[in-house]
């Protein structure tokens, strides 16, 4: 998908306007094995760039997730309590993770695909 | 790939939730090559590892198997292993993260006439485990295989071992195979399970499935600071086989009564116990969680815990540590999960 764009921590986003998708990508998938449970905050709640939001159970560990940029949380995947799965077999699909509503400036670090995939390589 | 005990395995080769349900419900194959495999042979082999190891291998004879443990002085758990009693000489399987460790133990307390000699690299490991398994092998005359029994059988036109222990609470077998001829072995089997249902599995897979049968992993269940009472596995101590190293402190823990002991815990799904995590009991902590998972095939999570004795019986209700706050757990009967194991010696016992 053109115009997807990258963070250090493994998310990912799609901007449109104001509002901003985010989840976690392929590779961080693929490290964290069969994810069985995430922990997501509700719709309202207000993030820092930065800021952990929620928690992601893989059979191996939990993880933080991290939210890429400021915003308010407008939308939370419920497929997600049900399917958890989904974020391993469809990280930028159907594994979505939270849509939120920019409240600063997107951040200008992300990378973009070619410039992530590079920096995965090291670490695989 | 991750690191386990100095060897890159698999964590899963598609994905745990389809391997652990493979495993369960039709087979899956491992490569368990990673294990110490040592050759023990001599005139003084059987009493060499008599007074080694706590079970009584008189009560098997050639051709068969028996799971055993290496304690310490003071009676702490140096290594769970299987012992196979060969015609010529005693075959030793221990863990991967303990081989060199065993090796040494082993060697410093054999007498001159007894060789200990590592032949881990040699032979290759792979072990084909679920409740279809018996069908699926590319051999023939394995039916009558008893369990905890092994013969030489041609394997995929291989010559091999085969043996009828394992890891998973499920029947299955476990393969020794030259390891320049252990990739027929295992594409054969793959190649015509598939269709079956057949799939290799990982780590995951392993881990899951062995902690739903409450078969202890050492490093996580147990260690030297454990002894065999409280990990639940007093039935592999024969006190009255005569001396082995760590008796006297056996015996002594075995009047007394284990201080604490393993229990099995539930939790709703999502609150996965991890190793370490505190157990209370109304607000008093009496133990920790040893190992804990995702059970797919159960559809929620599970964990073993060291707890004081007595202080958890089954039915009562326990709070854990999961990421930082107390999730309620309920003390449940171990095993969590009664596979197609001939006679589940591991955890019906336990």
């Amino acid at each position: 998908m053109a115009g997807r764009l990258y963070t250090k921590s493994h998310e990912w986003i799609t901007v449109e306007g104001k509002s901003v998708t985010v989840g976690i990508t392929d590779f961080a998938q693929s490290q964290l094995g069969d994810v069985v449970f995430l922990e997501l905050p509700t719709t309202g709640r207000k993030l820092d760039a930065g800021e952990s939001f929620g928690v992601v159970e893989s059979v191996k560990a939990a993880s933080d997730l991290y939210s890429p940029v400021a915003g308010r949380v407008t939308t939370v995947n419920e497929q997600l309590a049900a399917k958890p799965e989904l974020i391993n077999s469809d990280p930028y699909g159907e594994g979505w993770i939270l849509k939120l509503e920019l409240t600063g400036d997107l951040p200008k670090d992300f990378m973009d695909e070619a410039t992530y995939k590079k920096s995965t390589e090291s670490q695989s | 790939m991750v690191d386990f005990g100095g060897w890159e395995l698999p964590q899963q080769y598609s994905s745990i939730r389809d391997e652990h349900i493979a495993v369960r419900t039709v087979a899956g194959l491992f490569d368990i090559s990673h294990m110490g495999r040592f050759k023990v042979t001599g005139a003084g082999a059987f009493d060499f590892l008599q007074s080694l190891l706590t079970n009584d291998l008189s009560r098997i004879a050639e051709g068969r198997a028996q799971y055993n443990l290496m304690c310490n002085e003071e009676g702490g758990i140096l290594d769970d292993l299987v012992v196979y009693w060969g015609d010529d000489g005693f075959f030793v399987v221990v863990n991967a993260s303990n081989r060199e460790r065993d090796l040494d133990w082993m060697r410093s307390h054999a007498p001159r006439a007894v060789d200990v000699e590592d032949r881990t690299f040699e032979l290759a490991l792979i072990a084909l485990q679920g409740p279809k398994a018996e069908g699926l092998m590319p051999a023939d005359g394995l039916d009558d295989l008893s369990y905890f029994g092994f013969r030489p059988a041609e394997v995929a036109g291989i010559s091999a071992l085969v043996s009828r222990p394992g890891y998973t609470g499920e029947d299955g077998f476990e393969i020794f195979v030259p390891a320049d001829r252990v990739a027929k072995v295992w594409d054969t089997i793959l190649e015509s399970g598939a269709p079956h249902g057949v799939l290799p599995a990982g780590l995951g897979a392993r881990d899951a499935t062995r902690l739903e049968a409450a078969l202890r992993l050492y490093g996580n269940d147990m260690d030297e600071s454990v002894n065999p009472y409280e990990a639940g596995l007093g039935w592999t101590v024969r006190l009255d086989k005569g001396e082995f190293i760590g008796r006297d402190a056996l015996a002594r823990v075995k009047s007394g009564g284990p201080k604490r002991t393993l229990v099995g815990l539930k939790t709703a799904p999502g609150d996965i116990a991890r190793h370490g995590a505190a157990v209370r009991s109304q607000d008093r902590q009496v133990g920790s969680v040893t190992s804990g998972t995702h059970s797919f095939f159960l559809g929620h999570p599970i964990a073993l815990a060291l707890v004081e004795v007595a202080s958890l019986p089954v039915g009562e209700t326990a709070s854990v540590d999961v990421r930082g706050r107390q999730a309620s757990a309920e003390v449940v009967q171990l095993p969590f999960y009664r596979g197609s194991a001939r006679s589940a010696a591991g955890s019906a016992k336990s």
